[in-house]
């Protein structure tokens, strides 16, 4: 069993949990990622690792509710546990092999999209531990569901905050904040690394390309085990198929097949939208979700 | 008492076809003990016994047939512990028509004793009565790491724990089995009452098992002699992932590995209604491939509802599943579509599976594997209706222990190297066997491995 230490809502629907889990936090590297399974019944969840303390021995999960295994997820406190707790899992960050003087002399700008500032926090403090300053822009829907602000501000060199509704920092999606940083700000860059839901992901690469910006993006598809068995988490990059669990997470964003991994993400959309709502209403539900009489 | 008939196995109780194919228990019943008592009979009690020479853990075979003449079933199952650390997964799941069976002097005019029934019944009775395999009689003060809980390393791991090595397992998934549990259903395995139970036996000897650690990511093999004083290690970790065709349309929903569609419903028991894992039931369902793996996934997907087509390239004499789970597929209701092959898998307007395009192949001269190369028939282009393809061609070995362990050699198919007598790899203290080492085989040949590197690493720490 995995105990959690720390327990909190960072937004609605957003939640951050320290675990112990001494042989991940040992190990672990920016980039990597690992797999929960709350109980005996419980999926095995793939998450992103938000931080690690080696000494402690404890790994920093983030997670939003989507679906019926995470529904029941939120409701674990301090002091509680979880069944499974496994990893790391996939290869860290390639900046993590290269010489930091090389580094040092890039200008590196961090996307981060909603959740995803989760993952890229850890890439951002690896980065300032070693005296790089990274440019990082955070974008969230609205101001509430703005996450981990502060932890960011102290590892970034410059953040760029931007709500889609206008509601907190800049105004628009994190596409136009690298559009306006790069053409009316002054800024250039010699790398970009974007994580955030598929369809930012894909934008972001849209973006970058037009600047010749070459861009890591960090994939989440469907996966079973996580330990290059299933084949679940099959993408197309290059016209290759890449296994997520084993050859990235993270891929070369010009290459990757975005409309495609996000149909595949779909998959199981209906079936999980039946198990959501019978998690959270539980004998109460009758129909009327729009999905228990779907054919799939 | 029951008479033999010396030509003819004693039948064997299964569940009537048309019934199991709408649940996931086990399909075979198995022998009760007057059954099994009067099949040793027909046992002849060869003196230069080819049946054990068929086993790959050579199991005394005539040796505990003879105490199920006598009634004595502790005895014959302390006889197979001796050899072997799953008595009652083997007896499930081994090929035994071309192992003990295929060797079996019985076999030359009529059946073989049926002896892959005769181990079952008495690993069954063990469990049943609470007989435990005997452990070490004295430690001895040394470490030895497993990596991987399936076959290989479940009897590597008996083995060295009865020799009285201090052996840990490290397992990647959060249950012990490997592909006993996330591979091969339900109704050919029973996961708790049986799996588990073997499991158990071998932590009875003081195996200890660490789930959720991904060696190669958690910790280096490395690391865990240098760091956690391992004195050895055998890498039993199994075959990788999974193999595609590489045809247009494969990526389309509702396209599965074998490996995928099985361990939804194996491990993560997607069958039950309990469970929150998903699985797509599908309506008509095409499996490609003809391995044990494809019945599996076909009579998976047949007991979850759907209509279920093999799609085999060659034709029914080739298939290389066991003649026994053929048998059953087809009893059960499965269509073979043999001589077939998918060229194309085409998609709807929301990306699902619709159909796939095969063409009709016919047998030409003999290839490298030895068996007549399929050649596609011109013009025979058709389609097949489907809303899920699995696909099941085998697997390509896994990178993770590779990768990360400096100084083990792989081949050119990136199988971990290894010798074949005693398991020992090119790294120092390093041992292997198994589907890590050969591709994916079977239970027992994996078991055998395992076994042989046992030895290897006795020997080894006994320098």
């Amino acid at each position: 069993m995995y105990r959690i230490i720390r327990a909190e809502e960072l937004a609605a629907n957003i939640y951050l949990m320290d675990v112990e889990a001494p042989r991940v936090a040992k190990s672990c590297q920016p980039g990597q990622f690992v797999i929960v399974r709350m109980d005996a019944e419980g999926e095995r969840i793939p998450l992103t690792i938000c931080d690690y303390d080696r000494e402690k021995g404890t790994v920093t999960i983030v997670f939003q509710v989507v679906g019926a295994a995470t529904e029941m997820m939120r409701h674990l406190k301090t002091g509680d546990s979880f069944q499974d707790f496994v990893g790391p899992l996939g290869c860290p960050s390639e900046f993590v092999e290269e010489d930091v003087q090389t580094l040092k002399e890039k200008k590196i700008l961090f996307v981060a999209g909603g959740l995803g500032t989760a993952p890229v926090y850890p890439q951002v403090k690896w980065m300032h531990e070693r005296g790089i300053d990274a440019d990082v822009i955070v974008g969230a829907k609205t101001r509430d569901l703005l996450i981990m602000e502060e932890e960011m501000k102290t590892v970034a060199g410059n953040l760029y905050v931007t709500t889609d509704d206008g509601s907190y920092g800049r105004s628009g999606m994190v596409t136009k904040v690298i559009e306006d940083l790069i053409e009316s700000e002054g800024k250039s860059y010699d790398v970009c690394v974007a994580i955030g839901p598929m369809i930012m992901m894909k934008f972001v690469c849209l973006t970058t390309k037009k600047y010749d910006l070459p861009t890591v993006v960090s994939m989440n598809p469907i996966m079973v085990d996580g330990t290059g068995m299933c084949g679940a988490c099959r993408l197309t990059v290059d016209g290759e198929v890449k296994f997520a669990c084993v050859d990235g997470p993270e891929f070369d964003g010009h290459k990757v097949d975005f409309d495609q991994a996000m149909k595949r993400q779909q998959m199981y959309k209906t079936k999980e939208g039946r198990d959501y709502l019978r998690a959270k209403e539980g004998d109460t539900h009758h129909g009327g979700c729009g999905n228990c009489g779907g054919d799939r | 008492m029951m008479q033999a008939d010396v030509l003819k196995k004693v039948p064997v109780r299964e569940q009537d076809a048309k019934v199991r194919a709408a649940n996931f228990e086990e399909v075979c019943l198995g022998y009760d003990k007057e059954e099994a008592m009067c099949e040793a009979t027909r046992c002849i009690n060869c003196k230069n016994a080819q049946c054990i020479k068929g086993c790959p853990v050579a199991i005394d075979i005539p040796g505990f047939i003879e105490k199920v003449k006598e009634g004595d079933i502790a005895a014959a199952y302390q006889v197979i512990s001796e050899s072997s650390a799953l008595p009652a997964v083997c007896g499930r799941v081994c090929p035994q028509e071309s192992q003990c069976e295929g060797k079996c002097i019985r076999g030359i005019k009529g059946e073989p004793v049926s002896i892959g029934k005769l181990e079952r019944f008495v690993a069954d009775w063990a469990r049943e009565n609470g007989v435990k395999p005997e452990g070490a009689a004295e430690k001895k003060n040394k470490k030895v790491a497993v990596i991987g809980s399936g076959p290989a390393g479940l009897t590597c791991a008996g083995d060295l724990a009865k020799m009285g090595y201090e052996v840990t397992i490290f397992e990647a998934l959060h249950e012990p089995g490997g592909v006993l549990v996330y591979g091969i259903p339900e109704f050919r395995l029973p996961k708790q009452a049986v799996v588990a139970k073997e499991i158990e036996n071998v932590k009875s000897l003081g195996v200890k098992i660490e789930t959720n650690v991904v060696v190669g990511k958690s910790v280096t093999i490395d690391e865990l002699m240098e760091d956690e004083g391992f004195d050895a290690v055998f890498i039993g970790s199994g075959a990788g992932l999974p193999k595609f065709m590489g045809i247009p349309g494969e990526q389309a929903l509702g396209v599965f590995s074998a490996n995928e569609y099985l361990t939804r419903s194996n491990l993560m028991k997607a069958f039950d209604e309990t469970s929150n894992t998903p699985i797509m039931p599908g309506k008509k369902v095409a499996v490609v491939g003809g391995g044990n793996v494809a019945m599996d996934a076909a009579r998976t997907a047949l007991r979850l509802g759907a209509e279920v087509h093999i799609v085999y390239r060659r034709s029914e004499e080739e298939l290389p599943a066991r003649v026994e789970e053929v048998h059953h597929a087809k009893e059960e209701g499965i269509i073979f579509d043999l001589l077939t092959n998918p060229t194309e898998i085409l998609s709807d307007e929301n990306g699902w599976v619709s159909g796939i395009k095969c063409v009709r192949m016919e047998l030409g001269e003999p290839d490298a594997s030895g068996r007549r190369r399929p050649v596609v028939i011109e013009g025979s282009e058709f389609l097949m209706e489907v809303d899920t393809v699995i696909m099941s061609l085998g697997t390509s070995p896994n990178p993770l222990i590779s990768s990360t362990t400096e100084g083990l050699e792989v081949n050119k198919y990136k199988c971990i190297v290894a010798e074949e007598d005693f398991g020992a790899t090119t790294k120092e203290g390093v041992y292997a066997g198994g589907d890590a080492v050969t591709g994916a085989a079977t239970v027992i040949l994996a078991m055998g491995a395992g076994k042989a590197a046992a030895k290897g690493i006795n020997e080894y720490l006994s320098k």
